[in-house]
């Protein structure tokens, strides 16, 4: 069992609210995902400029000028914005690949989290209330963020085995089930030249769409390719620099409601999740249908319900 | 009226209190005030009273119900009526999956959609839906009604066993060993009565049958894999 949270700003207004909108639904969940918790936030999209949130166990002696390093090393201005185990390494789009480059051959201790131009990703084993408090969730803005509270099933209770998972430029995966062939389509994903770093389910599911989309598929299609490949119980949500989307398995035992009022569309795991939100009681509420993609952008209105395989 | 307001009175207070009620009471119209998603409400009750439930539940409301009317304003989450025994459950909105699992008996009325699995395993409860159903209902099916108004999904009936089903709009599929099956007059009379319960304006007339071909209750080495 776990929890999943989501919400799609529509209305700039609420912007402000977000972290706190997210943070609220999210500790609402605690209980379907007591051992950790992790939120994307998409916020200060600037298409010229790649942010990397990274990760370290020991952030005391790994981000102690580790912005000025990387400005040594790529000849070119860093920011480092200290988040707990968590940072935010901002640069110049151009010079993305190559702090990639340098943070994994001389930062052992860094872990990337996501990247993107305006996704932050900040995940922790604890209590979604801890882990919320800890970064400073209810504080942030943003146009929209996905939430996850996990209660590990499928492999052991670590930072990087929390959601979210990155999956590609500003996108992102949370899943709420179990994957029964992740195994097997492990070892074809890293047969395919993908890295895998754990055993967790989940980031087999993430790193699928992302073999999928390197290959030309849109997120749309790569969803709907893995309603036939991947095998097991999902309800998945996936975020983009500027959509969100929704995803169930043909046999949908794991629950999902969606909300959608003219402010936004908010996901959530139980309707317990969603009471919060300003004017949910006249908002559309409905479950959503299996093996369907769901999605919303911000560009182009709703893209919703087309149905998959 | 009594009411209680979820949002100072605990669930299981709350729970505890419509449970005391015994077959002499006096108060026998309830409200349940700020429900808010939450699970199990109004579960266990065996005494002949009315509760509504203002706004919408999550897991499991109105489970084990005996004898109570219980009305939800909202929608329900998964597993509504669970195992109802007697009374009436009304879900005014939506149902979630698995709606009125295992029932042995008692009308179950949901006034908008069920998702998949409504029915599963009923052992003679009755339920109508005005909208739609998801897939696998009346999954292993024993005994009872199941009435949809709108359309069924996929594998409707799947080894059913001696549960009667009425569709009125379309079925996706059909699940192993369910067909559609002559609609008579005990039928109709039948139906016409669920519909009455229920409070719709369908017309019984406009419905199909669908019951157990009985191919699956004896072992079959064809079957076998």
């Amino acid at each position: 069992m776990c929890g999943i949270v989501g919400l799609f700003l529509k209305d700039r207004a609420l912007e402000p609210e977000l972290g706190s909108l997210l943070t609220d639904m999210l500790i609402t969940m605690s209980d379907r995902g007591p051992d950790s918790a992790g939120i994307a936030i998409y916020r200060d999209a600037d298409p010229d400029r790649i942010k990397l949130t990274v990760q370290s166990a020991d952030p005391e002696r790994d981000f102690d000028g580790l912005g000025e390093r990387l400005e040594k090393a790529l000849k070119t201005p860093v920011d480092l914005t200290v988040n707990d185990t968590h940072a935010v390494l901002s640069l110049a789009a151009a010079s993305g690949e190559a702090a990639r480059a340098c943070l994994r051959s001389d930062h052992p201790g860094i872990r990337i989290m996501g990247a993107g131009s305006s996704i932050e990703i900040y995940k922790e084993v604890g209590l979604p209330g801890d882990v919320a408090r800890r970064f400073g969730l209810g504080n942030m803005a943003g146009t929209h963020g996905i939430g996850h509270t996990r209660m590990a099933t499928e492999s052991a209770v670590t930072t990087e085995g929390a959601h979210p998972f990155n999956t590609g430029p500003d996108q992102c995966l949370v899943h709420n089930g179990s994957l029964s062939n992740h195994n097997t389509l492990r070892r074809r994903l890293r047969h395919e030249g993908l890295t895998i770093e754990t055993e967790n389910d989940t980031e087999v599911g993430a790193a699928y769409l992302t073999w999928q989309m390197q290959n030309g598929a849109t997120l749309g299609e790569a969803l709907e390719r893995s309603v036939t490949d991947l095998d097991g119980f999902y309800t998945f949500v996936v975020g983009t620099g500027d959509g969100f989307g929704v995803l169930r398995d043909p046999i949908a035992c794991k629950p999902a409601v969606l909300a959608e009022t003219d402010r936004y569309v908010a996901f959530g795991s139980e309707y317990r999740a969603l009471v919060n939100l300003p004017g949910i009681d006249t908002a559309r509420v409905w479950e959503p249908e299996p093996a369907t993609v769901y999605f919303w952008r911000h560009d182009d209105g709703p893209q919703n319900q087309r149905k998959a395989a | 009226m009594q009411v209680i307001d979820l949002a100072t009175m605990p669930l299981r207070d709350m729970n505890a209190t419509l449970q005391a009620q015994g077959a002499e009471t006096n108060q026998r119209a309830w409200e349940i005030a700020n429900p808010r998603g939450a699970h199990a409400i109004a579960v266990g009750l065996d005494a002949p009273i009315a509760v509504r439930v203002a706004g919408s539940t999550g897991y499991y409301c109105a489970g084990m119900n005996q004898q109570a009317e219980i009305t939800v304003t909202g929608s329900a989450g998964p597993g509504v009526a669970e195992n109802m025994m007697s009374g009436k459950v009304v879900i005014e909105g939506d149902a979630s999956q698995y709606a009125g699992a295992t029932g042995h008996g008692g009308l179950l009325v949901i006034r908008g959609n069920a998702a998949s699995r409504c029915g599963i395993s009923m052992k003679g409860i009755d339920i109508v839906v005005e909208g739609n159903v998801g897939h696998m209902s009346a999954f292993m099916a024993q005994s009872g009604r199941l009435v949809v108004c709108g359309d069924a999904g996929d594998a409707l009936g799947d080894s059913l066993y001696e549960a009667r089903l009425y569709v009125r709009g379309s079925v996706r599929s059909l699940g192993a060993d369910c067909i559609e099956k002559e609609m008579r007059a005990e039928h109709l009379a039948e139906l016409e009565e669920l519909l009455s319960a229920a409070g719709s304006d369908a017309v019984a007339g406009d419905f199909r049958r669908y019951g157990s071909a009985r191919q699956l209750y004896h072992f079959n080495i064809d079957n076998a894999y």
